[in-house]
């Protein structure tokens, strides 16, 4: 699918147009999905506008709308949407924030804030140890003293914080 | 003048000390926002949104308009300095901005910049203080169908206006009106597009939605285009900003073409980058050396922050008259107001007179504070641009994450965050516009509620909505925008017919 993509750019990367065309069915898929919905539980006229009577015309626009852009995706040059070196600082980003969230659940925001700043700045940084330590026992420190103690918004605490008494 | 002695009730309302202070705060947090890569303007208001539900409705709306008039001037240190955009409209201040920073006239062109900025925004204000009341006024007759006609004007213009492919755009506010619908709906009492998951009962909030769209996507696409900035060193001294502003008098022409600019797309949504090009555009256009352009002219960095403020304050008019926000931010601070439990919309001019005027004359004062803060402390927010980006990176992220938690302490939220994080990554690389998105997402259920009961009120005919002048008027006025493309290539063509091939081809 990226043969011209790969003769006027040097760096190889995601073609632009399988993009396009996947967000495209995906946001088709959606108004699908909506429109399904919609009409299942009454998109007409019942003494008045049914609860499905919006949606499913905005379902029909988007479904429209998204044709179009699929057409025009399928019609334009092709060109790179991300080359796979950008794709991998992405996901380097990306990866971690995935777990920091995925440890909100069991530790509690501050441990994983802690962590994922640790983290974060020893994978992408080139820090010094104690600046890396520094930073990751401050920033819990400094979010539960303006969130829990200024402005008194509890924020989700794991067993760490329980053992402390919080 | 009535409106000159509510003005001055609301001078009243803003001047006491607290409401000064927060608007110091707002300020120097809303140069943070706007100087740091992944917290915008409507991110930035966003995240602090849900700390300020405690708040004092007026004091809460001063600290976050002071966010956004400090957004705007951060948005011009970065495009001066670093040649890096903060928000889509400062694009136009790089092209004159950058290459004086480059020749050693930084301090110059952030002083025109932020001087221009805040005769710009201080036009908007003017327009809103003599405008708004009448436009409210106005509006107080109307009924369902007039008022989804002003909804429906909002969204046509922003198809009309906007500079992305136009199916993008419509994909964009669709979007936006199924998100909205997701979850209770409030007329018939049932559960909309929830699948059966109780996650979704509660429906889509906007505040998560943007800070996913405008923060995490913003660092995401920061990582990709390198970490390190490299930025033009400022030092602004008394000699230099006296030196600029004895030389604006001379571009006074300009300054007032961009406000009207500014002002005219301002209240139409969506038109603040438009108004910061059209603004640099008639600025060359009308200038006696065009050429200079492009190399660091103080006339092309004036005309686009003229226009771009005067736009971005204007946006606030329909918001606050009408309840129609005119730009992301603008939607963001509406949503706010709802929280509050204040009803935007015409009968606030009526109802909150204190509140209402209290915001205007502290849009005065904002950016008052606002100028002479930036102008004092431009060394500091340009020395946060060099702190290295793998320290900035976690902490905005993290910042992000609290902010998505806090706005119903609810765990899932962030992980809808991160999707949409993620989804915001792909729609800004594919040109899919985020500010449709948000603004549907906001208005969706007032405008269905708003469609509902023109409907009902005539047995389901669409006639209603070309019932009298006033509502057939406004439908004219979206086709027509919503057409404006297809119309203006057709008068292009019927003027030109050897030209048929750029008018073919649609802008994108």
């Amino acid at each position: 699918m990226t043969p011209n993509a790969e003769e006027a750019l040097p760096e190889p990367g995601l073609s632009r147009r399988v993009v396009e065309v996947v967000v495209a069915l995906i946001l088709m898929g959606l108004a699908g999905l909506a429109l399904w919905d919609s009409y299942g539980r009454g998109a007409g006229w019942d003494g008045g506008p049914e609860n499905g009577f919006f949606p499913a015309r905005v379902g029909w626009i988007l479904l429209v709308a998204a044709g179009f852009a699929l057409i025009a995706a399928l019609r334009r040059a092709d060109e790179v949407f991300v080359t796979y070196g950008q794709l991998r600082q992405v996901g380097q980003v990306f990866a971690p924030l995935f777990v920091f969230v995925l440890l909100i659940k069991f530790v509690g925001i501050y441990v994983a804030s802690a962590l994922f700043m640790a983290g974060f700045m020893a994978m992408m940084g080139s820090f010094r140890w104690w600046q890396i330590g520094l930073a990751a026992v401050l920033t819990p420190l400094v979010t539960f003293w303006v969130f829990e103690l200024q402005f008194r918004v509890p924020l989700p605490k794991g067993p760490f914080e329980a053992a402390l008494g919080y | 003048m009535d409106n000159l002695s509510q003005l001055m009730m609301g001078f009243q309302v803003a001047l006491t000390w607290q409401n000064v202070a927060f608007m110091v705060i707002g300020v120097l947090l809303g140069i943070v926002v706007g100087v740091l890569p992944g917290l915008g303007g409507p991110n930035g208001v966003a995240i602090l949104l849900p700390l300020t539900f405690g708040m004092d409705p007026t004091s809460a709306i001063i600290l976050l308009s002071s966010i956004y008039w400090g957004a705007l001037f951060g948005g011009a240190i970065t495009s001066i300095l670093f040649n890096i955009p903060g928000e889509a409209w400062s694009v136009a201040t790089t092209f004159d901005g950058y290459p004086m920073a480059q020749q050693g006239r930084a301090g110059e062109a952030l002083t025109a910049a932020f001087t221009a900025s805040f005769i710009g925004a201080l036009a908007g204000v003017v327009l809103i203080t003599f405008v708004a009341p009448l436009v409210a006024r106005f509006a107080l007759r109307f009924g369902p169908a007039e008022f989804f006609g002003v909804f429906f004007l909002t969204f046509c213009s922003f198809v009309g206006m906007g500079r992305e492919n136009k199916a993008k755009i419509v994909v964009s506010l669709s979007l936006g009106f199924l998100l909205a619908a997701v979850g209770l709906d409030t007329i018939s009492g049932d559960l909309r597009m929830t699948f059966g998951q109780s996650e979704l009962m509660k429906g889509f909030d906007f505040l998560v939605v943007v800070i996913g769209l405008f923060g995490v996507s913003e660092i995401l696409l920061t990582i990709e285009e390198g970490l390190h900035f490299k930025g033009k060193r400022a030092a602004i001294d008394l000699a230099v900003v006296l030196r600029t502003w004895a030389s604006l008098p001379r571009y006074w022409l300009t300054l007032v073409r961009s406000s009207i600019v500014g002002m005219w797309m301002g209240v139409t949504p969506g038109g603040a980058i438009a108004a910061s090009f059209m603004g640099y555009g008639l600025a060359k256009r009308f200038s006696k050396t065009p050429e200079r352009f492009g190399k660091g002219a103080v006339e092309g960095v004036l005309a686009p922050e003229t226009a771009a403020h005067a736009a971005g304050t204007s946006a606030l008019l329909p918001m606050l008259a009408l309840g129609i926000p005119g730009s992301a931010t603008a939607a963001v601070l509406l949503g706010g107001l709802l929280i509050w439990g204040l009803q935007p919309g015409p009968l606030l001019f009526v109802e909150k007179k204190e509140f209402v005027w209290g915001l205007i004359a502290s849009m005065y004062l904002g950016n008052v504070a606002g100028l002479i803060i930036v102008l004092a402390t431009v060394p500091v927010f340009a020395a946060i641009m060099r702190i290295p980006f793998a320290l900035v990176a976690p902490l905005i992220l993290i910042i992000c994450a609290i902010g998505a938690y806090t706005v119903e302490s609810n765990q899932f939220d962030i992980w809808q965050m991160l999707v949409f994080g993620l989804v915001g990554y792909v729609f800004k690389k594919l040109d899919y516009p985020l500010a449709p998105l948000v603004l549907a997402l906001v208005l969706g259920d007032r405008a269905e509620d708003a469609f509902r009961q023109a409907l009902l009120g005539s047995g389901g005919s669409l006639s209603v909505f070309f019932a009298n002048p006033l509502v057939s008027t406004l439908m004219v006025l979206a086709l027509t925008l919503l057409f404006w493309g297809p119309l203006s290539d057709l008068l292009v063509r019927l003027r030109g017919r050897g030209a048929t091939k750029s008018a073919v081809s649609t802008p994108t």
